[in-house]
């Protein structure tokens, strides 16, 4: 609850320095300072350069996204190689989002991503917690296996996964993604246990003096003070989820259930080598939503990521 | 509330020997349950799929007719299948030219954002493309590297030659891939190395001027052994999502490309188990991806005493 109790987890610390425009932890040196001014001024300026460039060339595909689905075929067909519109158009939006069911593919992302999120947030807490502080046997005999299964490539497993899905009747329903990526993530066990580790004993052996249970200790005391680990795990799992492709893929037929990167993926072979403004506003109404997010809650989104990254240190 | 330091906890109970075993058996059950959920998903969702692939690999079947045990067949085929072996060899080449030209970039634009003060604009624009899926990723690529694109169009003026043809010369295409494939990437890692590089103790470079060390010196002697930790955990972690490229290859060069140029071992396993139903090849390609993740990895860490320098006590 308050701020001062609050521990600090990997991401805060990460986030905090990574801006580079808060206060962060640890002395801060002025590093142009002890050169010379001028030289110091031409590496910065050489640094901007480079980075400029290369910003470019990240920014551009999307910005060309952009300018492709604006234009008309004909302008497409005959001259690739202009930049601007001639004429502005938003046709090509119009037809693709009426030649697929984009809003229902984004209804059917959403919910399916916060769902297994929402599940993973608590089993891989309660998972952590359990790895980091409660003597049990077979707990370090367990854990070996939470991290030996994530050398295991997810695809190695596919078509027996497929098979299990449709034993169990999920194939070509939304459980066979949610149910799933709720109960099995061993990289958030190992996450949280890290953001558990990290938290002080004295927080819980208060607690259990005072006769607390487990459960009413961990809901009370450690989930309240993991909010950091959690918000990043959110993100990484929220990220994952969205963006998974081949298990979409192989699970789902019906064009309702998709999800956006699977409905996206249909315009490909339906529309693919002819109508190029069709396709990039279809590729621009499934990123642009997502761009605007990132931008919204890029500090976040980038130190989570780092954290992730870090394997939570 | 909780500022005494001491340990308070190791006997909460004064005396009762009996009670605190009870709770420790109480607790005991308590761990069970919080791992439960995790553990029944793991083995009901890793676990079985796993075994039930190396069942499959030894069998034969199209989940309509019975199934009959094949004995190493499998595995003698698909290493004999051509198109295996040059989903393998696409695979490796995809892995050995995205890794290290992909870190290589992040270290030195990680390096060139440490030195900046304020670069919230830059790492946005680099990380656009990592919360971006990659099926859109590949969908835009793939209008940028027509024949008749921008690129080739713009490449074809300034140098005077024929237009590339990235996406349908095979050897172009998996070139293409690897390309797209840095571009996606290069954002994550980036930031984090950058976040390694922040973890370097200011006295330590400190120290390192005060001796008269200049940026040369300071970046091959300092800031990159400090880093090589970080940059080797990346690096296995990038080959091994490197060996399971997939989503790229589907989507921008339609179907693993020009005569199967960009065919990897995800998709032959794709297109054997959902293309063909021929379950049995399909799990066999994957028990063989599977162990060279495997191998590749254990090369990593072999070879990671001999690159990789670590600190007594850094973190």
């Amino acid at each position: 609850m308050t701020t001062t109790q609050r521990p600090i987890g990997a991401d805060a610390a990460i986030g905090a320095r990574f801006t580079g425009d808060g206060a962060g932890p640890g002395p801060r040196i002025e590093k142009p300072a002890r050169t010379g001014r001028a030289g110091a001024r031409l590496r910065v300026t050489l640094i901007h350069v480079v980075l400029v460039v290369v910003g470019v060339a990240m920014v551009f595909p999307f910005v060309w996204m952009l300018l492709t689905s604006l234009k008309t075929l004909p302008q497409l067909l005959q001259d690739p190689l202009s930049f601007w519109p001639k004429p502005w158009t938003f046709d090509n939006f119009i037809d693709a989002w009426n030649a697929a069911p984009f809003a229902r593919a984004y209804a059917n992302s959403i919910y399916i991503t916060v769902l297994a999120v929402a599940g993973t947030l608590i089993t891989a807490s309660m998972a952590g917690y359990a790895f980091a502080r409660i003597k049990f046997r077979g707990s370090r005999v367990l854990f070996i296996v939470f991290l030996a299964t994530q050398m295991i490539p997810k695809q190695v497993t596919l078509i027996p996964f497929y098979l299990l899905m449709s034993r169990l009747g999920w194939v070509d329903s939304h459980l066979s993604l949610i149910v799933p990526a709720m109960m099995v993530n061993p990289f958030a066990v190992f996450l949280m246990r890290q953001f558990v580790l990290s938290l002080p004993k004295e927080l819980e052996e208060a607690a259990i003096v005072d006769g607390a249970g487990r459960w009413r200790i961990f809901w009370a005391v450690i989930l309240p003070n993991l909010r950091p680990g959690l918000g990043a795990l959110s993100i990484i799992v929220a990220l994952d989820v969205w963006n998974s492709f081949l298990f979409p893929l192989v699970l789902l037929n019906s064009p309702d259930l998709f999800t956006v990167p699977l409905l996206l993926s249909s315009f490909r072979g339906q529309f693919g080598s002819i109508n190029y403004g069709l396709v990039m506003a279809a590729s621009a109404v499934a990123t642009i939503p997502m761009l605007i997010a990132f931008v919204i809650g890029q500090r976040k989104i980038i130190s989570s990521m780092a954290a992730s990254g870090l394997g939570g240190r | 509330m909780t500022t005494a330091r001491s340990s308070l906890i190791e006997r909460p109970t004064p005396g009762g020997l009996r009670k605190e075993s009870a709770w420790r058996r109480r607790d005991r059950r308590w761990g069970y349950l919080f791992v439960g959920p995790q553990v029944v998903g793991m083995a009901l969702f890793v676990l079985v799929p796993f075994i039930g692939s190396l069942v499959l690999a030894f069998a034969s079947w199209d989940g309509l007719t019975p199934l009959t045990w094949v004995g190493f067949d499998n595995f003698i085929s698909q290493l004999q299948d051509p198109l295996l072996l040059r989903s393998i060899v696409n695979t490796l080449l995809i892995a050995l030219i995205t890794v290290p030209v992909g870190l290589g970039f992040s270290v030195i634009i990680a390096v060139a954002l440490e030195k900046l003060k304020t670069r919230t604009l830059y790492l946005v624009l680099f990380f656009a493309p990592v919360v971006t899926s990659t099926v859109a990723v590949a969908m835009i690529w793939q209008q940028m590297l027509r024949s008749d694109g921008v690129l080739s169009s713009t490449i074809a003026k300034t140098f005077g030659i024929a237009p590339p043809d990235w996406l349908g010369d095979p050897r172009l295409a998996l070139i293409s891939v690897c390309i797209v494939s840095i571009w996606a990437s290069m954002g994550l890692n980036v930031i984090i190395f950058l976040a390694g590089l922040q973890n370097i103790s200011p006295s330590v470079i400190e120290a390192a001027k005060i001796d008269g060390a200049g940026a040369f010196t300071l970046f091959w002697r300092i800031r990159l052994p400090l880093l090589s930790p970080i940059i080797f955990f990346s690096s296995v972690i990038a080959f091994i999502s490197s060996l399971q490229t997939f989503d790229v290859v589907f989507v921008l060069t339609s179907n693993a490309g020009p005569d199967n140029a960009t065919r990897t071992i995800v998709y032959h396993i794709y297109d054997l188990g959902f293309g063909r139903f021929e379950f049995g090849p399909s799990s066999a390609a994957a028990v063989i991806l599977l162990v060279l993740t495997l191998v590749i990895t254990a090369i990593q860490f072999g070879a990671q005493k001999k690159f990789v320098h670590y600190e007594d006590g850094a973190a």
